[in-house]
C-alpha cells in the first residue's frame, strides 16, 4: 500500500488520491500515459492508420489496379475546401501536353478550371470485409467521368492513383507489422516463458539457439531467407512466408527479456503461495506471472512493430519481400527506385513519408507505454 | 584475461561451421540451381540452351550430386581459402570480393566513427540541457534518426543532390577511377564519396546512441558525487566530463558488439540503392541469380564479420569491467 501512496503526489492534480490508491494496474498505466501528450498524440495517429487498415477500399477514390499508361506521372492536385467563402470542396484540373523532343507528356496544374468534388460520393463497387457490398468512398468528383478524375498524390508510371494505392498498402504493411509481432510474441513468451520457468537443460539449449539467432547477420539473412521463396508462389502465399521470416528472427530479444523476468519472479512469495495451494505450473506461468510483466510485454511489442515495418518495406523495395500484385508501402516505393524517374516525378516518394510518420508514432507511442507501464516508478 | 580471450577465440570456428551449414542449406533451399535460372534469364533474352548442354554443365558444376557432397566440396576448398568459383561471372569469388570487402569494411569504420563522434557530444550536451530547447532539439531528430529507413534516406538524398545541385551522389569514385590502381589520388577520391554514405548508414546508430548516452549520463549526474564536487565550486564543465562522461560511456561499449554487424550488414540495402561497390549488391545479385557459391561465401563473410564485432566488444567489456573477467 505504501508504493500506491507513493505515486499519489504525481496523479493527485487529476485524479483524487481516494481512487489512485483502489486503482488496478491498468488504470494506472493509463492515468500515467495520459500524462504524455506526444504519446497521446501520436496514438491518434495509430488511431487513424487502424481505420484505415480496417476499411481501405472506402478511403480508396480509384481502383488500386487500374491502369492507363496515356495517364502516367500526372502530379498530386491539392484539395481545397472552400470555394470562395463558400464550402465547396475541389481540385484543380491537370492538363497534359505531349513535349515535341522528349515525347513525353507533361502535365500542368490548371487552378482555373474546377473539378467539385464531394465526400461520401458514390465510386466504383467493393465489399465493405468481403461480406457487404457498397460504392461508398470518402471523396468523388461530383460528375464521375473520364474528364473528372482526381489525384490527390498523383499517378505512377503506369497511371494508377498512388493515393488509393496507398490505402491499400498501409492495410498490407500494418498488418504485416503487427502479424509477425504477434508471432514473435508467442514464440518469445512461450519458449523465453520456458526456458525461465524451468531452467536447467531446456534453459540451456533455448539460450544456445537464442544466441545462435542473434549471431546471425540479420539483414543478409532475412534476404536469403526471402530470396528462397519459389517465386511462383501467390502473393497471400509470399505475405505470410515473409511475416513468419520476419518473426523468426524477431522473438529472440522478447524470449531474452521475459527469461530474465521470469528468474526474478520465480523467488517472488505470491508464485510460492501458488505453488502451495496446489495450482498446475500453466495456471502459475499463464494466470499468475504473465500479468505482472504483460505491461512490459505491449510496451516492448509496440516498439518491435516499426522494426517489422522498416523490414517489410525494405525487403520489398529491394524486390525480394513482397511483389506486385501484392501493395505495401515497400512496393511502393520501389517505383521510386530510379533517380530519373525521381526528378520527373518526386511524389512517388510520399510513400515513405507515410512509413515514417507511422514508425514516429509507434514508436512515440511505445516509449509512452513503457515509461507508462511501471505505475509506481518515479 | 589471456584465457577469457582464448576461450572465445577457440569458440569461433564451432560457431563458424554451424554457421556455414545453416548458410549452405539457405542458399540451396530455392527451387533449382544456378542453371534453371541461367536457363531462364537465357530464354527471356530470346536465346536458349538445349537440355544436354544444361546436363553437362551441370557435370561441370558438380549440381549434380547430392547436396552434402556439395557441401563438402565447398567446405573442402574454403578450408584451403579457396572461396570458389562464381558460377555467374566465371571468376574466382576471392577476386570479386577482394576489394569490395576492402571498402565494405572502410565504409563500416567511417560510419563509427561519425557515430560516435556526433553521439557522445549530442548524448551530454542533451544531458546538461535536459528540458532545455538544445535537448529538445537532440530528441526530435533522435526520433527522425530512428524513423527513418536509411534507404529512405539515401533516397532522399540522391534526389536533392540530382534535381537541386544537378549532380549524382552515387558510387564511392569517380568515373577516372574506378578502375584505376590503387594510389593517393585514388584514396583521395574515395574520401571525397565517402562521407555521404557513411552519414546515410550511421544515422539511426548515432540517433539510439545519442539517447543511451543521454539516458546514461542523466544517471551519473544525479548522484551525490556530483552535488559535493559541485558545492566544493567546481568548474561545470569539468565536473560533467572528468567522471560522468567516462561512467556514462561504459556501458555503450557494450553496444559495440552488435553493433558493428549492425554497420555491416545495414550497408546493403543502402549500398544497393546509391551503388557502392561494397560486398552488399554483389550478395544481392548472387542470391537472386543462384550463384550459390558466391551467395554462401558471402554470407559466411557477414557471419564471419559478425562474430568478430561480438567477440571484440567482449574483450573491451572485459578490459572495462573487470567483474565480466572473473566469470567468465
Amino acid at each position: 500500500m505504501e508504493e500506491s501512496l507513493d505515486t499519489a503526489p504525481l496523479l493527485k492534480e487529476a485524479i483524487p488520491e481516494d481512487r489512485v490508491s483502489v486503482a488496478s494496474n491498468a488504470q494506472l498505466v493509463w492515468w500515467r500515459f495520459t500524462k504524455h501528450k506526444p504519446a497521446l498524440v501520436a496514438m491518434v495517429v495509430l488511431f487513424m492508420f487502424f481505420v484505415v487498415l480496417l476499411f481501405p477500399a472506402f478511403f480508396s477514390i480509384q481502383e488500386p489496379e487500374l491502369t492507363d499508361a496515356k495517364l502516367a506521372f500526372i502530379p498530386s492536385q491539392s484539395l481545397h475546401l472552400f470555394d470562395g467563402a463558400k464550402l465547396r470542396p475541389w481540385v484543380p484540373t491537370v492538363v497534359g501536353k505531349r513535349n515535341p523532343t522528349t515525347l513525353r507528356m507533361e502535365w500542368k496544374i490548371d487552378a482555373s478550371k474546377k473539378i467539385a468534388v464531394r465526400f461520401l460520393s458514390q465510386g466504383y463497387p467493393y465489399k465493405i470485409f468481403g461480406l457487404i457490398p457498397t460504392r461508398l468512398h470518402i471523396l468523388g468528383a461530383v460528375r464521375a467521368d473520364e474528364q473528372n478524375r482526381i489525384y490527390l498524390l498523383g499517378t505512377d508510371r503506369l497511371g494508377r492513383d498512388q493515393w488509393s494505392r496507398l490505402m491499400f498498402a498501409t492495410q498490407t504493411s500494418m498488418t504485416i507489422g503487427m502479424v509477425s509481432v504477434a508471432l514473435s510474441i508467442f514464440l518469445g513468451v512461450l519458449l523465453g516463458g520456458i526456458s525461465g520457468y524451468f531452467g536447467g537443460f531446456v534453459d540451456l539449449v533455448i539460450q544456445r539457439l537464442i544466441e545462435l539467432l542473434q549471431s546471425l547477420p540479420t539483414i543478409p539473412i532475412w534476404l536469403a531467407l526471402s530470396a528462397a521463396l519459389p517465386r511462383d508462389w501467390p502473393p497471400t502465399r509470399v505475405f505470410f512466408a515473409i511475416t513468419i521470416i520476419l518473426a523468426l528472427i524477431g522473438w529472440t530479444t522478447l524470449a531474452r527479456e521475459v527469461r530474465g523476468r521470469f528468474l526474478s519472479l520465480r523467488e517472488e512469495d505470491f508464485v510460492l503461495s501458488a505453488e502451495l495451494v496446489g495450482c498446475s505450473r500453466m495456471r502459475i506461468i499463464l494466470r499468475h506471472m504473465v500479468p505482472t510483466f504483460s505491461s512490459h510485454i505491449i510496451a516492448t511489442s509496440t516498439l518491435a512493430i516499426p522494426v517489422m515495418i522498416i523490414s517489410e518495406t525494405s525487403l520489398s523495395f529491394l524486390g525480394l519481400g513482397l511483389r506486385p500484385p501484392a501493395i505495401s508501402w515497400g512496393v511502393l516505393l520501389q517505383e521510386a527506385q530510379n533517380i530519373q524517374t525521381l526528378a520527373l516525378a518526386p511524389w512517388l516518394l510520399i510513400p515513405g513519408l507515410v512509413v515514417v510518420i507511422a514508425v514516429l508514432a509507434f514508436n512515440i507511442v511505445g516509449d509512452g507505454l513503457r515509461d507508462a507501464a511501471d505505475p509506481y516508478g518515479k | 584475461m589471456l584465457r577469457f580471450i582464448m576461450q572465445r577465440v577457440l569458440l569461433m570456428p564451432v560457431l563458424l561451421v554451424v554457421f556455414s551449414v545453416i548458410v549452405f542449406a539457405l542458399v540451396q533451399a530455392p527451387p533449382g540451381d544456378f542453371l534453371t535460372s541461367y536457363a531462364a534469364t537465357l530464354a527471356s533474352s530470346g536465346s536458349s540452351i538445349g537440355e544436354t548442354e544444361l546436363q553437362a554443365l551441370r557435370q561441370t558444376y558438380g549440381l549434380d550430386k547430392p547436396i552434402y557432397v556439395q557441401y563438402l566440396y565447398w567446405m573442402g576448398n574454403l578450408l584451403r581459402g579457396d572461396l570458389g568459383l562464381s558460377l555467374e561471372y566465371q571468376r574466382p569469388n576471392a577476386e570479386l570480393i577482394g576489394e569490395r570487402l576492402v571498402l565494405t569494411l572502410a565504409l563500416a569504420a567511417f560510419s563509427f566513427i561519425f557515430t560516435w563522434i556526433i553521439a557522445i557530444p549530442a548524448g551530454i550536451l542533451s544531458a546538461r540541457h535536459q528540458h532545455g530547447p538544445i535537448d529538445y532539439f537532440f530528441t526530435f531528430f533522435n526520433y527522425i534518426g530512428v524513423a527513418i529507413p536509411n534507404f529512405m534516406l539515401a533516397l532522399i538524398l540522391m534526389w536533392l543532390g540530382f534535381s537541386v545541385l544537378g549532380i549524382s551522389v552515387t558510387g564511392l569514385f569517380s568515373p577516372e577511377f574506378e578502375q584505376a590502381p590503387w594510389n593517393l589520388a585514388r584514396v583521395a577520391d574515395l574520401m571525397k564519396h565517402m562521407w555521404l554514405p557513411a552519414i546515410v548508414i550511421g544515422i539511426s546508430g548515432t540517433a539510439r546512441l545519442t539517447r543511451v548516452m543521454r539516458a546514461n549520463l542523466l544517471d551519473e549526474l544525479n548522484k551525490l558525487y556530483v552535488v559535493t564536487a559541485r558545492a566544493k565550486g567546481m568548474s561545470e564543465w569539468k565536473l560533467v566530463l572528468k567522471y560522468p562522461v567516462r561512467l556514462a560511456i561504459n556501458p555503450l561499449i557494450s553496444t559495440i558488439g552488435w553493433y558493428l554487424p549492425q554497420l555491416f550488414s545495414g550497408s546493403l540495402i543502402v549500398a544497393t540503392v546509391m551503388n557502392l561497390p561494397n560486398i552488399g549488391p554483389l550478395l544481392l545479385r548472387s542470391l537472386i541469380s543462384q550463384d550459390m557459391y558466391l551467395a554462401g561465401s558471402l554470407l559466411l563473410i557477414y557471419a564471419f564479420l559478425t562474430i568478430i564485432g561480438t567477440l571484440l566488444s567482449d574483450i573491451l567489456l572485459a578490459l572495462a569491467d573487470p567483474r565480466i573477467r572473473m566469470r567468465g
